[in-house]
C-alpha cells in the first residue's frame, strides 16, 4: 500500500501542476486536436507512466486508490491526459500479471519511464461490447505467429511501441471457434504503413477526448516471435479472461475520470453561479440554481465514494467486478449529467468555447462508452447480484 | 561542489494567517510549507550541481516544533539532505538572530556556495541572507538571475533596474536568488517517495553552541511595535463608452505617467 503521506504529497504536487499548467492551456490543445507533448513529458517526469508498474521493474507500484486519485486529478484538468496513461498501464498490467519473467524484464522497465509506450487493442469494427466475437487471427507457423485482422479504437496506437493485442488462435481443425489469446506486438511509434504489415490509420476525429490519438490498426501477415505470446503456451485461449481482468483496473480508471470531469463541471458551475448576476443578485441565490448545485455536489460525492471503494476493494485483493462496475456506471453517468447541468447554469456562455464546460460536455460521453458501456456495466452488476443469491 | 540552500518554512499563504498579539509575529503552529521564494534557490542549486556533473545540495532551515513539511518538498525536488534548527528558545527571534543561528548551522556544513531567496514571503525583511554572509565572514552577492561556478569563483548576473551587472567573487560565498529567474521543478513521485528517507539532522541551540539568551524574544533587538491593517483597495473608476472612452483611458494612463 502506498504511504498515505506520500500519496498526499503526490496529489498535492499533481494538483499544483494541473492548476498551473493544464487548466489554463488544455483548450489550446484540445480544440485543434493537438497532442500535448510537453504535458506528456511532465507526466513522464512525475513517473506516471510507471504508476502501477511494480517497483522491481522501475515503476512506482502505487495502490489502486492512489492511482484513482491521480486519474481524477488529471481529468479535472483535462480528461485526455488520463487516456495517455490508461491503455499504457492496462498493457503493463497484462504483462505484469500474466507475462513470463523474461517478458516482464523485456518491456516493463522502459514502459515505467514512458520511454516505451504501450496500448491495448481489443475492439474491432464489428466487435465492441461483444468482445468474444473478435475476428483478428493469430496462426502458428513453426516458431512464429502470423497475425491478420483489423482493430478499432486503439488509443495511443500511434505513439505506442508495444501493443497488447487480442487475437483468435484457430482450433486445430482450422475453425475460428478457438481461444482468444493475448500477444505483445512491437511496432515503431508513428503513423502510416510500417514494416511487417502493420498499418496505423490517421487519428480518428472525435467529438471529445481530443489531443490523445485514437486510431485503427490493421495487420496483414504480421509475424510475431513465440516470445511475444503473452504467458507462453499457457496463454493460448486465456486472452479474453486476462484482458477482462486488466480492464477492471481500466474501469476504476474510467470511473475516476468521471469523478474528475464531474468535479471540474461542478467547480465551474459553482464559480459561475456566484459571479453571474440575474434579477439583481448572483444566480446562486436563486433557488433553482442553488438546488441544482446541491444535487450536483451530492452526486459528485457519491461517485467519488463509489470509485474509492472499488479501488479500496481492489487494493484489499477482494473481488471488484461488482464494485468497479457500479463505480464506472455511476461516475460516468454523473460526469455526463453534471457537464450538462454546468452548461445549463452557464447559459449561453456554456455553449461557447470560451468556457471549458463545453469540453466537459463533449468529453463526458466517452466514459459512458469506453471500457464497457453503461449497459455492459448493468449486465456485470446484475449478473454479480444474481449470482450472489 | 557542495551547495547549501537556506529554506524557510512558512504558514500556507493560501490560508488566512494570524498574528501572535504578544509578539506581533505570524503564528506558526500549523503545518508549514516551503516558501515559494526559496524554491528558486533550490532549483538554482540543483541546476548548478547538475551542470557541474557532481556535488550535492543540502538544505538548512530554522523552524518551530521540528517542522519538516517544507524541507520534504525541497528534498523531493532533489536535495540530498537537510539540517533543521529547532528550539523552543528561538520563538520571537528577529532577523539578526535568525542569521546567527543559520550561519552557525551552515558553518558546520562547509559549503562552497550558500544560496538563499532574496526575501521570505511572510517576513519580507530581505536582510537575512546578507547578515548570514556577514556572520560567516564570506562575500555576498544579491539579486542573482544567473549563477556560474568557474574555478574557485562564482560569477553572477546581478539584476538591476536597468538590466544586470556581471559580478564575480571567490567562493565560499553567499548569493541571494531573485524569485522567478528559474522555473522550480515539480518533484517526481519517486523523489517524493525518496524524500521520506532522506536525512534531516535536527539541532538545538546547545548543539550549535549558541547562548539561548542571545536569540529568541529576549535576544531580539528588533521589535514590531504596532501592526495596522493595509489600506483597503478602492473601487476603480468605470468608464462608460460614449464614443470617447479611449480618450479618457489615454488621459488616465497619461496621469499615471505610464504612457
Amino acid at each position: 500500500m502506498t504511504d498515505i503521506d506520500v500519496a498526499k504529497e503526490m496529489i498535492a504536487a499533481l494538483k499544483s501542476w494541473v492548476d498551473n499548467e493544464v487548466v489554463p492551456h488544455a483548450s489550446e490543445f484540445e480544440l485543434p486536436d493537438e497532442y500535448p507533448t510537453q504535458m506528456a513529458l511532465q507526466m513522464a517526469s512525475f513517473g506516471l507512466f510507471g504508476a502501477t508498474i511494480p517497483a522491481a521493474y522501475g515503476g512506482l507500484e502505487l495502490d489502486n486508490i492512489t492511482y484513482a486519485r491521480i486519474v481524477e486529478e488529471l481529468s479535472r484538468g483535462w480528461m485526455s491526459l488520463a487516456g495517455i496513461i490508461n491503455s499504457h498501464l492496462i498493457c503493463a498490467k497484462l504483462i505484469t500479471r500474466f507475462g513470463s519473467e523474461e517478458q516482464r524484464q523485456r518491456w516493463l522497465p522502459t514502459m515505467a519511464t514512458g520511454e516505451l509506450r504501450g496500448c491495448f487493442s481489443l475492439s474491432e469494427p464489428d466487435s465492441g461490447s461483444d468482445a468474444g466475437a473478435l475476428r483478428c487471427r493469430a496462426e502458428r507457423d513453426g516458431n512464429e505467429w502470423i497475425i491478420n485482422g483489423t482493430k478499432m479504437w486503439v488509443t495511443n496506437g500511434e505513439r505506442a511501441g508495444v501493443v497488447a493485442l487480442l487475437a483468435r488462435v484457430p482450433d486445430s481443425d482450422g475453425t475460428d471457434s478457438g481461444g482468444i489469446t493475448c500477444f505483445i506486438v512491437e511496432k515503431t511509434p508513428g503513423p502510416g504503413n510500417q514494416s511487417g504489415g502493420i498499418t496505423v490509420s490517421p487519428k480518428i476525429d472525435k467529438l471529445g477526448y481530443r489531443g490523445v490519438e485514437t486510431v485503427e490498426m490493421s495487420y496483414v501477415d504480421h509475424h510475431l516471435g513465440e516470445d511475444q505470446l503473452l504467458g507462453g503456451d499457457e496463454g493460448i485461449g486465456n486472452g479474453l479472461r486476462w484482458a477482462l481482468a486488466a480492464l477492471e483496473l481500466g474501469r476504476i480508471n474510467v470511473a475516476a475520470r468521471g469523478v474528475g470531469v464531474a468535479q471540474a463541471a461542478y467547480d465551474a458551475a459553482l464559480a459561475y453561479a456566484k459571479e453571474r448576476q440575474a434579477f439583481g443578485r448572483p444566480i446562486s441565490q436563486h433557488q433553482a440554481i442553488a438546488f441544482k448545485l446541491a444535487e450536483m455536489a451530492t452526486k459528485l460525492e457519491a461517485a467519488r465514494l463509489l470509485t474509492y471503494e472499488a479501488a479500496r476493494k481492489a487494493d484489499a485483493g477482494e473481488r471488484v467486478d461488482l464494485a468497479a462496475g457500479m463505480a464506472k456506471l455511476f461516475a460516468s453517468e454523473t460526469a455526463s449529467e453534471l457537464a450538462l447541468d454546468a452548461m445549463r447554469i452557464h447559459g449561453g456562455n456554456g455553449y461557447s468555447t470560451e468556457y471549458p464546460v463545453e469540453r466537459y460536455y463533449r468529453d463526458a460521453p466517452l466514459m459512458i462508452i469506453g471500457e464497457g458501456t453503461s449497459e455492459i456495466q448493468k449486465l456485470i452488476i446484475s449478473r454479480a447480484l444474481l449470482a450472489e443469491d | 561542489m557542495k551547495v547549501v540552500v537556506c529554506v524557510k518554512q512558512i504558514p500556507d499563504p493560501a490560508l488566512p494567517g494570524e498574528l501572535d498579539p504578544s509578539t506581533n509575529y505570524l503564528k506558526r503552529d500549523d503545518k508549514l510549507i516551503l516558501d515559494e521564494s526559496d524554491s528558486y534557490g533550490v532549483e538554482m542549486a540543483l541546476q548548478l550541481v547538475e551542470s557541474a556533473g557532481g556535488g550535492d545540495v543540502s538544505l538548512v532551515s530554522m523552524a518551530p516544533n521540528g517542522a519538516v513539511g517544507g524541507l520534504r518538498t525541497a528534498l523531493a525536488m532533489g536535495a540530498e539532505g537537510a539540517v533543521l534548527v529547532s528550539d523552543a528558545a528561538l520563538a520571537g527571534t528577529d532577523a539578526l538572530g535568525t542569521a546567527k543561528v543559520l550561519a552557525a548551522a551552515i558553518s558546520r556544513m562547509s559549503p562552497d556556495l550558500v544560496l538563499a531567496g532574496v526575501e521570505s514571503s511572510d517576513g519580507y525583511t530581505g536582510t537575512v541572507p546578507e547578515m548570514i554572509a556577514g556572520a560567516l565572514n564570506i562575500p555576498s552577492i544579491t539579486f542573482a538571475k544567473q549563477i556560474q561556478i568557474e574555478g574557485g569563483n562564482v560569477k553572477v548576473q546581478r539584476q538591476t533596474e536597468a538590466g544586470y551587472d556581471d559580478v564575480e567573487c571567490p567562493t565560499p560565498a553567499l548569493v541571494s536568488v531573485t524569485a522567478g529567474v528559474v522555473e522550480p521543478r515539480y518533484p517526481s513521485f519517486k523523489g517524493i517517495m525518496a524524500a521520506k528517507k532522506k536525512p534531516v539532522e535536527e539541532l538545538d541551540l546547545s548543539a550549535l553552541g549558541i547562548d539561548s539568551s542571545s536569540v529568541g524574544k529576549n535576544g531580539a533587538r528588533q521589535e514590531t511595535v504596532q501592526v495596522t491593517d493595509a489600506e483597503e483597495r478602492q473601487a476603480g473608476e468605470i468608464i462608460e463608452d460614449d464614443g470617447d472612452a479611449h480618450e479618457k483611458i489615454i488621459e488616465f494612463l497619461g496621469e499615471l505617467k505610464v504612457i
